[in-house]
C-alpha cells in the first residue's frame, strides 16, 4: 500500500482542472461530454474531459468520488441501474433519491435513447405499418433481435405481451449485423436505439410505440450539487445545454462520428453551431502519428510504473512466502484471489478510493502483475537443487548473504520469467486503462469497437502487439543482466 | 576409545535421528579425535551421511549431544561452528552462478576478509590441492568433474576450519581422476591434519585414506577400529561379508599378508 501511496502522489502532481465532465464509452456519450467541455471552454473554465469510462458502475462512481463534476446519463439507466427501482419512478422521486447522495440531475436535454423497433422506409411503406400495433397485425414479417433486446425485460418479452405480437419468425442477431440483414431484406424489423446514426443512412422508419410500452431513456445531465457554488459558470453552461437538442440534432450528431469518421470534438463543433448559431472550428487534434506516439508513450509509462511497483513489491513477497509455510499459503492465495477479480469490478472498487484517471489504472495493473512475480519468485526460491540447498545452509553464511549471494542468484531465472510474464501481460491488460480515463492504446481501441471502426482499432491493437513483442525482447536482453553468466551455460547443471 | 581431555575433536552421545517414526540413526557413543580421520562405511541407508549432515547442523537431532572441539552443537552455536569446520559433498554443492573463484571466496568475503588475505589464502590452497590458477574464472558448468571436487575442497578449506566432513565426496568421478584424488586427499589429511570425517561405499578408499573406520549398519555402529583390525577380526557375519563384498580389498589384503 506504502507503493499505492507513492503511485497516488506521483499521479497527482498535475495540477487539476477546475471542472471535469466524463462520459461513457460510446459516440453519443462522447460528443455531449466534449459539447458541454467546449461550452466550459469557451466561458473561460479550465476544463477537463474525461472520455470512454467504462460502463455506468464506473462512471457513477467517478462521480460520486468527485473525479468528475457532471455527465450525461439517461432516465432508463437511472431508475435501473443507479436507483434499482422496480416499477417505474416519477422524475421528482428520481431528483429526491439522486440529491440524497449528493447528486443533482438536471432537466431533459431533449432527446429520448430509449428502445425502439424499426424498419427500412420503404418496407414499412409496402406492408402499411407505422406504429407497433400495426406490426402487431403483420405476423408475416421477419423480426431480427439483438441478444440482449430478446433477454431483456423491458425488452421483447414484455413487448410481445403488450402487443400481442404472434409472429413466428423470431430471429436473435447480433446488433451491428442488423442493419446490414436489414439492408439485404435478409430481416424486416429490428431493435435499434432511438438516436442511432443508422436511421438516417438507411432511412429507418422508427416505429410508433402506440401504447406506451418502452420506458423512457431521456438524455439528463446529472451533476455534482456542490458544483453550482464551486463553478456557477459550469452550472449556467449545463442549463444552457438542456432542451435543446432533440432526436434528430443527436441522430445527425452521431452519423458525423459513426459514418463520417470525424472526431467527437468536431462533432460537438457542429453540434453546439446548430444550438447556439456561428460557425463551427475546424479540427485541431493531431495527426494520426501523434496520436499514436501519445498513447504509445503514455502506455509505456503505465506499464512501466505498474511492473516497476509490482517487482519491488513482489520479490520481498515471494521471499517472505517461501519462508515460512502458512506466511506462504497466505501470500499465494491472496494475490491468487486478486488475479481471480475481473477487472471492471477491480476498476469500479479502486474508482471511490482513488478516483479516476492514472491512479487506479496503475493499482489495477500494479495488483494483476503480482501473481506471477510473487508465485515465480516463492517457486525460484523452494525449488532450489537440494544438493544446493543443503551447501548453502552448510557453510555458515549470514542469513543476508545466503539470500543475496546464493539463493536469488540461483532463482534469478524464474523469478524473471515472472517477471516478463507480468510485463507481457500487463501491455495487453493496460488497454483497460482508457476504460477509467487513464489514457494509452486502449482508447483508439475503445473507440473504434464503439464505431465499427477497424482503423481505429488497428491504431490502438498494432502499436500494442508490437509492444508486447517489444517488451518480450527487451526482457530477453534484460536477462543477461539479471541472470548470473553461470546459470546460462549450457552445461550449468554439470 | 577415551578422549584425552586435552585434545576434543567430536563427541557424540545417545544420539538418536528418526525420519516420520522410522528410526535411522541411534548412537550410543562416538568420538573422534582431534587431527584424525575416521571413515564411515556401510550399505546405502544405513545412516552414514545423517550422521554428517547431524555433526554439519543440516538435521537436527530428536536426542542426544554433538560436541565439536568442546563446544555443544545448538541451533545458537551452529553457524560459528560451520565456520569452523569444512564441508564437500558428493557433487561438490557448487554454486552455478558463481565462478570458480567466487565460490572458493564466498563465506571469507561474507566474514569481511579482505580481497588481499582472499586472494593470498586462494593461492595457498591451490598449491595445496594441485588446482590450476586458469581454472578459477570458470563457472563450475565449465570445470571437469575431479577439478569441481579441487574447487569444492579449496572451499572448505578456506577458513582453515579445524574440521572436515566429506560426503562421499569421490563417488561421482571416473576411476582414474578418483585415484589421483584420493593421493590428493591423502596428501591433504596428512599435511593439514585436520580432524576428518569422511562417509564413503569404498573400503579400499576408506582403508587408505583414515586412521580409523566405523562401520554401520540400519544406523548403528557394528563395529569401529583401525583398518587392519577390522580386517583381521570382523566383529560379526555382516561385516566379514561386507569387506569380502569389496573387491579393491584385495590389493590391501596382499599388503596385510607382507606385514
Amino acid at each position: 500500500m506504502l507503493t499505492a501511496l507513492l503511485l497516488a502522489a506521483l499521479a497527482a502532481q498535475a495540477p487539476g482542472p477546475t471542472v471535469t465532465v466524463g462520459s461513457k464509452a460510446f459516440p453519443e456519450s462522447w460528443i455531449l461530454g466534449e459539447t458541454l467541455a467546449e461550452e466550459w471552454r469557451a466561458a473561460g473554465l479550465a476544463t477537463a474531459h474525461r472520455m470512454n469510462l467504462g460502463g455506468t458502475e464506473i462512471v457513477y462512481q467517478a462521480l460520486r468520488s468527485g473525479a468528475i463534476d457532471v455527465y450525461p446519463e439517461y432516465t432508463g439507466t437511472i431508475q435501473e441501474v443507479i436507483l434499482h427501482a422496480q416499477g417505474p419512478v416519477s422524475p421528482e422521486a428520481m431528483r429526491d433519491a439522486l440529491r440524497r447522495e449528493g447528486i443533482g440531475m438536471s432537466g431533459p436535454i431533449g432527446f429520448n435513447d430509449g428502445y425502439a423497433l424499426a424498419m427500412l422506409g420503404a418496407r414499412a411503406d409496402r406492408s402499411g405499418v407505422r406504429t407497433l400495433s400495426d406490426l402487431a397485425r403483420q405476423p408475416e414479417l421477419t423480426l431480427g433481435l439483438s441478444h440482449e433486446f430478446l433477454g431483456r425485460s423491458d425488452g421483447f418479452p414484455g413487448l410481445r405481451r403488450r402487443y400481442a405480437l404472434s409472429s413466428s419468425r423470431v430471429f436473435g442477431i447480433q446488433h451491428e449485423l442488423a442493419y446490414g440483414a436489414l439492408a439485404s431484406g435478409q430481416i424486416d424489423v429490428t431493435d435499434i436505439y432511438t438516436t442511432d446514426a443508422e436511421i438516417e443512412r438507411l432511412r429507418l422508419r422508427v416505429l410508433e410505440d402506440d401504447r406506451g410500452f418502452f420506458p423512457r431513456y431521456d438524455a439528463v445531465w446529472l451533476y455534482r450539487l456542490d458544483l453550482g457554488q464551486r463553478a456557477p459558470r459550469a452550472a449556467q453552461a449545463i442549463e444552457r445545454l438542456t432542451g435543446v437538442i432533440d432526436e434528430a440534432r443527436m441522430i445527425r450528431a452521431n452519423a458525423r462520428v459513426v459514418i463520417g469518421h470525424r472526431s467527437a470534438r468536431e462533432s460537438a463543433d457542429s453540434l453546439r453551431a446548430e444550438i447556439f448559431g456561428g460557425r463551427s472550428r475546424g479540427p485541431a487534434e493531431g495527426t494520426l502519428w501523434q496520436s499514436i506516439a501519445r498513447n504509445t508513450g503514455q502506455h509505456l509509462k503505465i506499464v512501466a510504473i505498474s511492473l516497476l511497483a509490482a517487482v519491488l513489491v513482489g520479490v520481498p513477497l515471494g521471499i517472505a512466502a517461501a519462508r515460512s509455510a502458512i506466511l506462504g499459503n497466505a501470500i499465494l492465495a491472496g494475490t491468487g484471489l486478486l488475479q481471480t477479480v475481473p477487472s471492471l469490478a477491480l476498476l469500479a472498487v479502486l474508482i471511490p478510493l482513488f478516483g479516476i484517471g492514472v491512479v487506479p489504472a496503475l493499482i489495477a495493473l500494479f495488483l494483476y502483475s503480482l501473481l506471477p512475480i510473487v508465485r515465480n519468485t516463492y517457486v525460484g526460491l523452494t525449488t532450489l537443487s537440494h544438493p544446493l540447498e543443503e551447501a548453502s545452509r552448510a557453510l555458515g553464511l549470514s542469513p543476508r548473504a545466503r539470500l543475496f549471494r546464493v539463493r536469488l542468484p540461483l532463482a534469478s531465472p524464474a523469478i524473471m520469467a515472472g517477471v516478463k510474464t507480468s510485463a507481457v501481460i500487463n501491455v495487453g491488460t493496460a488497454t483497460l486503462a482508457a476504460l477509467i480515463g487513464g489514457g494509452g492504446l486502449g482508447e483508439p481501441i475503445l473507440a473504434g469497437i464503439q464505431l465499427r471502426h477497424a482503423g481505429l482499432i488497428l491504431q490502438g491493437a498494432i502499436p500494442a502487439a508490437l509492444l508486447a513483442l517489444l517488451v518480450q525482447r527487451g526482457f530477453d536482453l534484460l536477462d543477461r543482466l539479471a541472470i548470473p553468466k553461470g546459470l546460462r551455460l549450457p552445461a550449468a547443471r554439470g | 576409545m577415551a578422549v584425552p581431555a586435552s585434545e576434543p575433536g567430536v563427541e557424540i552421545r545417545d544420539l538418536r535421528k528418526s525420519y516420520n517414526g522410522t528410526p535411522a540413526l541411534s548412537i550410543d557413543e562416538l568420538d573422534v579425535r582431534a587431527s584424525t580421520t575416521l571413515a564411515l562405511i556401510g550399505p546405502s541407508g544405513c545412516g552414514k551421511s545423517t550422521l554428517l549432515r547431524l555433526v554439519i547442523g543440516l538435521l537436527a537431532p530428536d536426542q542426544g549431544s554433538i560436541r565439536i572441539g568442546g563446544v555443544d552443537l545448538t541451533p545458537a552455536t551452529r553457524r560459528a561452528l560451520q565456520l569452523r569446520t569444512g564441508y564437500v559433498i558428493q557433487e561438490g554443492g557448487l554454486f552455478p552462478h558463481l565462478t570458480g573463484a567466487e565460490n572458493v571466496a564466498l563465506v571469507a568475503r561474507d566474514q569481511g576478509w579482505t580481497r588481499e588475505r582472499i586472494e593470498r589464502r586462494t593461492r595457498e590452497l591451490l598449491d595445496l590441492t594441485q588446482l590450476s590458477p586458469d581454472l578459477l574464472p570458470r563457472y563450475p558448468g565449465e570445470l571437469s568433474g575431479g577439478q569441481r571436487q579441487r574447487v569444492a575442497l579449496m572451499r572448505a578449506l578456506m577458513l582453515d576450519p579445524e574440521m572436515l566432513l566429506l560426503d562421499e565426496p569421490l563417488a561421482a568421478l571416473d576411476p582414474m581422476v578418483r585415484s589421483d584424488l584420493q593421493r590428493e586427499l591423502k596428501s591433504v589429511f596428512e599435511r593439514l591434519r585436520k580432524t576428518v570425517l569422511f562417509v564413503t561405499h569404498d573400503m579400499g578408499e576408506a582403508g587408505y585414506l583414515a586412521d580409523e573406520i566405523a562401520i554401520l549398519r540400519a544406523g548403528r555402529i557394528v563395529q569401529r577400529g583401525a583398518p587392519r583390525e577390522l580386517l583381521r577380526s570382523p566383529a560379526d557375519p555382516f561385516v566379514a561379508a561386507f569387506i569380502r563384498a569389496q573387491r579393491p580389498l584385495g590389493a590391501m589384503a596382499e599388503e596385510l599378508d607382507r606385514c
